[in-house]
């Protein structure tokens, strides 16, 4: 019953003007599995998703469920054949109940029985374990639960199919455990779970097979169980998995010289993290840890001024400043890169030649534009540097792809020569290859003298790169990790026990 | 060649209207272009079309900056201009023998009050965060009233001959005094342009404020700025068409320009959502609207009727540009082109078919 196949694809191609997306193609979906999609950005993950949902018509090969032949032309009839979809930013009207959202646009009547549609929310919130009311406006929920919503209301319409395109992005971890369990449950009816992501530990943790694609290619199919993480990223990459092991035994380089490069007493600010010491010192990479909303990032945020700062003192380099705004925080020779590329980033239409000179621009003032010779040879200069992927330093920001958007971000920074620099998520949804370039990057910066602070959601990552971890729990510092034998386990325990004990290794 | 087309690419909406307003003038009469001299200045359809643009051409540059930063538009352009020149007409009628000393006072008096009611819709957008049309809609209303009060009386007359002379010509320059005054307003932007990061800045807070505050660009304070530049333009404008009508109607001085200065951002293929512009396609746009509107009264349409008729060829255009249609155009494109490859292709191929086959006839005779 188990290994019952419900979706086949044999010999997917598909083809855009000059990239083949999808060469030859294999992948099997059983009744009943979770099976995770993994692969690089550009891998053809999403091109695959998009055929079989009907958004792309392949070039060639064929589709079949439960054993019939299929071709879809357009993403209703997919929806229709009981294949849903749900994808990474949530496609639901905030400003609807629950009940609404979850019904909208699948009646045939013009005429609506609200007393019905909210029964029958009800009840399929209740079988699925959602805690949602169905009169409930979407935007009082979590967004755990609206992504929960989104599912529900793909799953009604007997779902033999989920896509599940990164669910758990923008999810702490607890909303992804009880993402899981709805997961979970889904899969115990039967349901077949395409899941695609970014988080290696979520496909350990949930996931029945693994099928890797690279380059378009079908790289092959695992068992998650029988296929160790590193050989799960070694398909991934290719021949870059030297790289990340490389990268293990580099050791960022500390100088311990008495003044620090910044220093802040009593921080705080608006956005509601309690005061907080904190020092850096040259040429040292330090990262703060904790769980999504625990204040790591507002805290990064106060030092940058980015929200109002309402208290507190600042030193650089032993003298007494002044920042009460990201301006002065630039001027002093610090940078920010946004935990949210999107929102507080890119600039979307403009292209990566004015996206990388900007703050180098703002701090040289309004009346001193570069000319066009010079700031193309800025633009130049770092996409070469940090081996931008774009056609030319005049395309537009918006066309490149998660990881490229972020290299002109850090580019933009780069540009200004901080002496201290803080990356924000700078790894959030950029592909693997692109991740260990930015770590790289930043160990070989610190090296250079710059004093860095990495954040990361994957706490390996910070492993392999700061040398101090400052731990937050409920906006406040509750422990400072220092050494270079820390492992994942030792910082797991601090955010679970939130003590206030400083461990040394 | 290429390179000269994509970076006009932009320009391709405002200049291809303006192609087919010639087209249909030359269709009504060969003699469009003919320019006669009449008392030593140039006379002609396209003078008059220049002449009778220039405050719109003013207009619609200030309107292309505050669309672009703060998302939104400035509907009492035309009422500002109308305070400001009752400013200028009031200190010049004042000042007693008007000379071009008390012309130019008036006329720095009257952009002081353009700045100060540019600060005012500027301080309730940028501070207050009302929608720049609410917050414009407060002059937009009260506006002309306030005009009248410092006129003191219907239609001050403005009666001299320096007054004239900027309205109509000087003698002895061919060209009329307000294409003169545009000009140098159109270099004057030019060189703020070129020697400021207005662009770089305004685009930015346009498209992504928070980022931009990030970067250390101060989204209020730019969004403030592109106000005090409309301001400006409002009463260089209204100084213009004062002096064009040579007294002052409160009522109807540049009545309504508004709705032609934002249609000509939206010609210039400028996003009314703000963001990245062209101030070169928002010129284009204004004179192209200019050209309409003498085109219709060219094929003598009646004057009641040309309003239709305007909103006729607005939508036809707003179409055209929409994505929808674009997007259409070019899948048809790309077919067409992909059809005439396989096409050649596949002559080529029924070419080495033939020459192979005449070799290897060629081949089994010597044999």
């Amino acid at each position: 019953m188990l290994s019952e196949t419900i979706l086949e694809m044999r010999n997917i191609c598909k083809s855009f003007p000059g990239v083949k997306a999808l060469d030859d193609v294999d992948f099997k979906l059983r009744k009943g599995e979770i099976h995770a999609l993994m692969g690089e950005n550009g891998a053809g993950k999403s091109t695959l998703i998009k055929v079989i949902t009907g958004v792309y018509e392949k070039d060639a090969g064929i589709i079949t469920l439960q054993g019939e032949p299929i071709h879809f032309r357009a993403p209703e009839e997919a929806q229709n054949k009981g294949i849903g979809t749900v994808y990474q930013e949530i496609m639901l009207c905030p400003n609807l109940t629950v009940a609404e959202n979850m019904f909208i646009g699948r009646s045939h009547t013009p005429l609506v029985n609200w007393k019905q549609m909210n029964e029958n929310a009800a009840q399929l919130l209740a079988s699925l374990g959602i805690p949602a009311s169905p009169t409930q406006e979407l935007s009082s929920c979590s967004l755990a639960v609206q992504q929960m919503i989104a599912i529900a209301r793909a799953v009604d319409m007997d779902c033999k199919i989920l896509i599940l395109d990164e669910p758990t992005s923008s999810l702490d971890e607890d909303e992804v455990e009880k993402l899981f369990v709805l997961m979970r449950e889904l899969k115990e009816r039967g349901v077949g779970i395409i899941f695609i992501t970014h988080f290696l530990e979520q496909v350990y943790a949930i996931s029945d097979r693994i099928t890797v694609l690279r380059n378009g290619k079908l790289v092959g199919e695992y068992e998650t169980s029988s296929i160790p993480q590193i050989e799960l990223i070694a398909k991934m990459l290719g021949n870059e998995l030297e790289d990340i092991t490389k990268l293990k035994k580099h050791e960022p380089v500390v100088s311990e010289s008495s003044t620090p490069v910044f220093e802040s007493k009593g921080l705080s600010s608006a956005a509601g993290v309690r005061p907080f010491d904190f020092t850096i010192q040259k040429g040292e990479v330090n990262g703060f840890a904790g769980l999504l909303g625990s204040g790591r990032s507002e805290s990064v945020r106060a030092i940058f001024a980015a929200d109002k700062v309402t208290g507190g003192e600042v030193r650089m380099k032993g003298k007494q400043v002044k920042i009460k705004s990201p301006l002065h925080a630039i001027k002093q020779g610090i940078g920010y890169l946004p935990e949210d590329r999107k929102d507080d980033g890119i600039i979307y239409d403009l292209s990566v030649r004015d996206n990388i000179v900007l703050t180098l621009q703002v701090l040289k003032g309004f009346f001193k534009p570069f000319s066009l010779k010079q700031a193309q040879a800025f633009a130049d200069e770092y996409i070469e540097k940090l081996n931008i992927k774009t056609p030319t330093a005049n395309t537009p920001i918006k066309s490149l792809s998660g990881g490229n958007q972020q290299k002109v971000i850090l580019a933009r920074w780069l540009l200004t020569h901080p002496e201290y620099l803080i990356l924000d998520e700078p790894t959030r949804g950029i592909d693997v290859g692109t991740k260990v370039e930015i770590q790289k990057l930043v160990l070989k910066l610190a090296s250079e003298g710059m004093s860095l602070t990495f954040i990361s959601s994957e706490i390996e990552e910070m492993l392999r790169t700061c040398s101090r971890l400052i731990v937050m729990k409920d906006r406040e510092i509750v422990a400072e990790l220092r050494g270079t034998e820390l492992t994942e386990n030792d910082v797991m325990n601090v955010i679970a026990q939130g003590g206030k004990t400083t461990c040394a290794n | 060649m290429r390179k000269l087309i994509k970076n006009f690419s932009h320009l391709f909406l405002p200049l291809s209207v303006m192609m087919l307003l010639i087209i249909i003038n030359l269709i009504k009469g060969a003699d469009y272009f003919r320019i006669t001299m009449v008392n030593g200045a140039l006379y002609g359809n396209i003078p008059n079309i220049l002449f009778g643009a220039s405050e719109l051409v003013i207009l619609s540059i200030g309107m292309t900056l505050v669309t672009a930063a703060s998302r939104g538009q400035d509907i009492s352009i035309g009422e500002i201009a109308t305070i400001t020149s009752s400013v200028f007409v009031l200190y010049v009628l004042q000042a007693g023998e008007p000379t071009l000393l008390t012309i130019f006072i008036g006329f720095l008096l009257s952009c002081v009050a353009g700045l100060a009611l540019g600060a005012f819709n500027g301080t309730l957008v940028s501070i207050f965060k009302v929608q720049p049309m609410v917050a414009s809609l407060i002059l937009f209303t009260g506006g002309r009233s306030i005009a009248f009060m410092i006129d003191g009386k219907l239609s001050p007359i403005l009666a001299n001959d320096i007054s004239n002379q900027i309205g109509t010509v000087i003698p002895g320059i061919p060209i009329q005094t307000p294409i003169i005054l545009t000009v140098v307003f159109i270099v004057f932007v030019a060189v703020l342009f070129k020697t400021t990061t207005l662009r770089l800045y305004v685009e930015t807070v346009g498209i992504n404020p928070n980022a931009a505050r990030l970067n250390g660009i101060n989204p209020k304070k730019i969004i403030f700025l592109t106000f005090l530049i409309m301001g400006i333009c409002s009463a260089v404008a209204g100084f213009i068409a004062v002096n064009k009508a040579g007294r002052h109607d409160s009522v109807n001085l540049l009545k309504l320009i508004m709705m032609d200065a934002i249609l000509a951002v939206a010609i210039g293929g400028n996003s009314l959502g703000g963001g990245k512009f062209s101030i070169t396609g928002s010129i284009i746009g204004a004179y192209t609207i200019e050209m309409l509107n003498r085109t219709l009264l060219r094929l003598e349409i009646e004057p009641a009727m040309i309003k239709v008729f305007k909103a006729i060829f607005i939508i036809i255009l707003m179409v055209v540009a929409s994505p929808i249609v674009r997007s259409y155009i070019r899948k048809a494109l790309d077919r067409f082109r992909a059809w005439r490859m396989a096409a050649s292709k596949s002559e080529d191929s029924v070419q080495k078919d033939s020459n192979t086959s005449t070799a290897t006839i060629a081949k089994k005779k010597e044999e």
